[in-house]
């Protein structure tokens, strides 16, 4: 029998020796080129890292060539990063552009820091997931493609931080992100009331609906779904599994902008809606990628130095976004859920656009 | 030359970012689920939909959580992902690696899985991305006996994370990496066998620059801060001048509390305006570092939208002291947690409770005294509760 709550290995056993050695004494660190960071410590020793993207779904055959390069070059030691991204840690200098050429060769694009476009944190999409209303390594790779230059170079800004959710669950914190991308259903779950009675708890799944749009019915032991309440959340389904809610022509994508975790200069705050709806389009979703792109590049050419997408935002105004953008402004961006009225203007000091 | 069964999918070969496509061709060379797995997602390609059914409990021996179910809702078509379930592996805190670590795991998920991988899932894990109902539990046996353990899932503690902090940040001002080992394993039992209303994430931050993003998905945000006065190198501020930065306008004009002067020559910092945002000490990290006493803020309730609404967690204690063994932070935990759990109804996330209970009560009930830093701003409504003893009893 195994061993169980063991918990994870010892990160101490993980650290490369200059890491161990210089831990908690780091002075200061400098980004010598696109995703190449050194750290000094206090001892005067110097810790360097190279950043590559990867794809996030890998094989064993791909880590184990992540292994091999970590081994050549590295001792054996490297990271992953928050965003998806491999880490390569060495403590001799005259490695690095040797690995930084052998990345070349393998395509492992190197880059991701400053202010860049780093790799895009997303969920399983149609790979995995049981809601999903999108795929998420699909667009993901689509639009990396295209924003590519972004990676591997830091002339933007202020870094842009773009994840993916294929649902409302959002397995990932998709709602604070400089770009979002939201998969969202569109159409009202369809209830089997054949299934529902087997295999659904009534009250839970009343309970899980966040306008009220579902009503127990006893007698014949379903539920039924007021169309006008519901928003297409899918979290009945998550409940009960006989309510399914995917269908193909109505699923797709929605876009959000503006948001950040970090506190510098102004407060976390989340992403607002830009786009409400984009179609799937498989397999590159041409529509997504050319509204990520242009909201990128509307960014890159009118914000200020250190200025994230939300800070940009916030100084010119929506109204000045939209106009800027070219995005339409429509019913669906002004909120009518719960604290909605926080959003609407309350005074006359507005710009014409 | 054959026709490919996966038209769309190969279109995603192309272009110079990484292909995931590339990673699964690679993986169903040698594993059959690996190659349904990637049919049937060509097959949702074709269709817009996913193919997978609802989750069912599949589990291994003692544990109630690490196992997420899968099967296919086409297995006529693709029997070799008929179930095709997820193990969530705790990573390694601050995700670092020795290479002989990884090559074990890769070894394990070659035996007995799809040779596919997450490096990571969202909340931290390593994703061993599909494996059949009877591989389960010898998975977990040879991951255990090459020193790996099951993450959290279902209506449990989470997995922790944390950011990279003094493995290799200047401005690391708690242990992110030793708070969020030690948490992890003291909290085995509630991250394996679920027994909370919900999920409950901990995440941990060394600085307010939170690069775990703990502020916005983590139900007990610990993020990293100081008191006292920023440090600062004179000699290196004037360095920054003259070689890379506009000290005006690119540092005192983007201080979100105006709280810094330069006149050339010195900069000056009102400490007592500093809200320690982290912007002039990220642009001038020889010049500027945080202050000498260090501790932690902690915040609670942050999720995402699932059920009502998103919510960015919320100051309830401004500053604590982090040293191990972590005795007054556990106990703050438990006291959070020991509430939500015997207030809150199924699927209540803890910033869900708080709001339908209430801040006042919430803070009562775990004994913290309610500060200014709690709150923007005190309440504009005068719908105000009182508490029974601070009124005057009638007398009759």
């Amino acid at each position: 029998m195994a061993k169980t709550d063991i918990g994870p290995p010892d990160y101490k056993t993980m650290l490369p020796p200059v890491i161990q050695r210089n831990y908690g004494k780091w002075l200061y660190h400098e980004i010598l080129k696109p995703g190449v960071l050194m750290h000094v410590a206090e001892s005067g020793e110097a810790l360097y890292t190279v950043r590559a993207g990867s794809p996030r779904l890998v094989s064993t055959d791909h880590i184990r060539e992540i292994c091999d390069i970590a081994e050549k070059y590295c001792d054996g030691y490297l990271r992953f990063t928050s965003r998806n991204n491999i880490e390569f840690l060495l403590d001799d200098k005259d490695k690095v552009e040797p690995l930084i050429a052998e990345l070349a060769t393998r395509n492992y694009p190197v880059g991701g820091t400053g202010h860049s476009i780093s790799n895009i944190v997303h969920t399983q999409g149609w790979v995995h997931c049981h809601t999903p209303a999108t795929d998420a390594s699909g667009p993901v790779k689509a639009l990396m493609d295209e924003i590519y230059e972004y990676f591997v170079t830091s002339t933007l800004p202020a870094h842009v931080r773009i994840a993916l959710a294929c649902c409302l669950n959002m397995c990932g914190a998709v709602h604070c992100s400089d770009i979002a991308i939201l998969g969202i259903h569109r159409t009202v779950p369809k209830v089997d009331n054949t299934r529902v009675p087997n295999m659904c708890e009534i009250p839970s799944t009343v309970a899980s609906c966040p306008t009220g749009a579902i009503r127990g019915d006893m007698k014949n032991k379903t539920i039924t779904v007021n169309d006008e309440k519901c928003m297409y959340c899918g979290n009945c389904y998550t409940v009960c599994p006989a309510m399914p809610i995917a269908d193909p022509e109505n699923d797709g994508i929605s876009i959000w902008v503006g948001g950040k975790v970090s506190n510098a200069r102004s407060a976390p705050k989340f992403s607002k809606l830009a786009i409400p709806f984009l179609p799937n389009n498989p397999p590159r979703w041409p529509e997504v990628v050319d509204a990520v792109k242009n909201i990128i590049e509307v960014y890159a050419s009118h914000a200020r130095k250190h200025e994230r997408v939300g800070e940009w935002i916030d100084r010119v105004g929506w109204e000045r976004f939209f106009t800027l953008t070219g995005i339409p402004f429509t019913d669906k961006h002004i909120d009518d859920f719960d604290m909605a009225t926080e959003t609407f203007r309350t005074s006359t000091q507005f710009k014409w656009g | 030359m054959a026709k490919s069964d996966t038209p769309l999918l190969d279109e995603l070969e192309k272009g110079k970012w990484p292909s995931f496509v590339k990673d699964m061709k690679q993986a169903a060379q040698k594993s059959p689920m690996a190659e349904d797995l990637l049919r049937q997602l060509e097959l949702s390609y074709k269709d817009k939909i996913g193919h997978w059914k609802h989750g069912g409990i599949v589990g291994v021996k003692g544990y109630g959580a690490g196992v997420i179910g899968r099967y296919s809702d086409r297995p006529d078509l693709f029997p070799n992902v008929q179930a095709f379930h997820t193990m969530r592996v705790n990573h390694p805190t601050g995700w670092f690696y020795k290479t002989d670590a990884l090559r074990n795991l890769c070894d394990v998920w070659d035996k007995h899985g799809s040779s596919l991988t997450n490096m990571h899932g969202a909340t931290g894990d390593v994703i061993l991305l599909g494996t059949k109902t009877e591989h389960l539990q010898s998975c977990f046996d040879d991951l255990s006996a090459a020193g790996f353990d099951l993450g959290g899932s279902g209506s449990a503690l989470r997995t922790p994370s944390a950011c990279v902090g003094p493995g290799r940040c200047e401005w690391a001002c708690v242990d992110s990496l030793d708070v969020c080992y030690n948490l992890t394993m003291h909290y085995q039992d509630k991250m394996h066998r679920p027994m909370f209303p919900y999920k409950f994430k901990i995440k941990v931050s060394a600085c307010a620059n939170d690069c775990v993003a703990s502020i916005a998905r983590s139900d007990f945000s610990v993020i990293g801060t100081w008191k006292g006065d920023i440090q600062i190198n004179q000699k290196e501020v004037l360095a920054y001048a003259v070689s890379a930065i506009n000290i005006q306008t690119e540092v005192c004009d983007l201080c979100p509390t105006k709280c810094m002067e330069w006149n050339g020559k010195e900069l000056k910092i009102y400490n007592e305006d500093c809200t320690r945002c982290m912007h002039c000490i990220n642009l001038m990290s020889k010049a500027l570092r945080p202050g000498k006493e260090r501790g932690a803020t902690i915040l609670v309730g942050g999720k995402a939208p699932i059920v009502q609404g998103a919510l960015l967690s919320w100051v309830i204690v401004p500053f604590m002291k982090l040293e191990p063994p972590y005795t007054e932070l556990k106990d703050l935990i438990d006291r959070i947690q020991d509430w939500w759990d015997e207030h809150g109804k199924s699927r209540e996330r803890l910033g869900e409770l708080i709001t339908r209970l209430g801040m006042r009560v919430f803070l009562r009930a775990v004994g913290l005294p309610a500060v200014p830093q709690m709150v923007k701003a005190p309440r504009t409504n005068p719908y105000v509760f009182f508490w029974p003893e601070e009124i005057q009893k009638e007398v009759k």
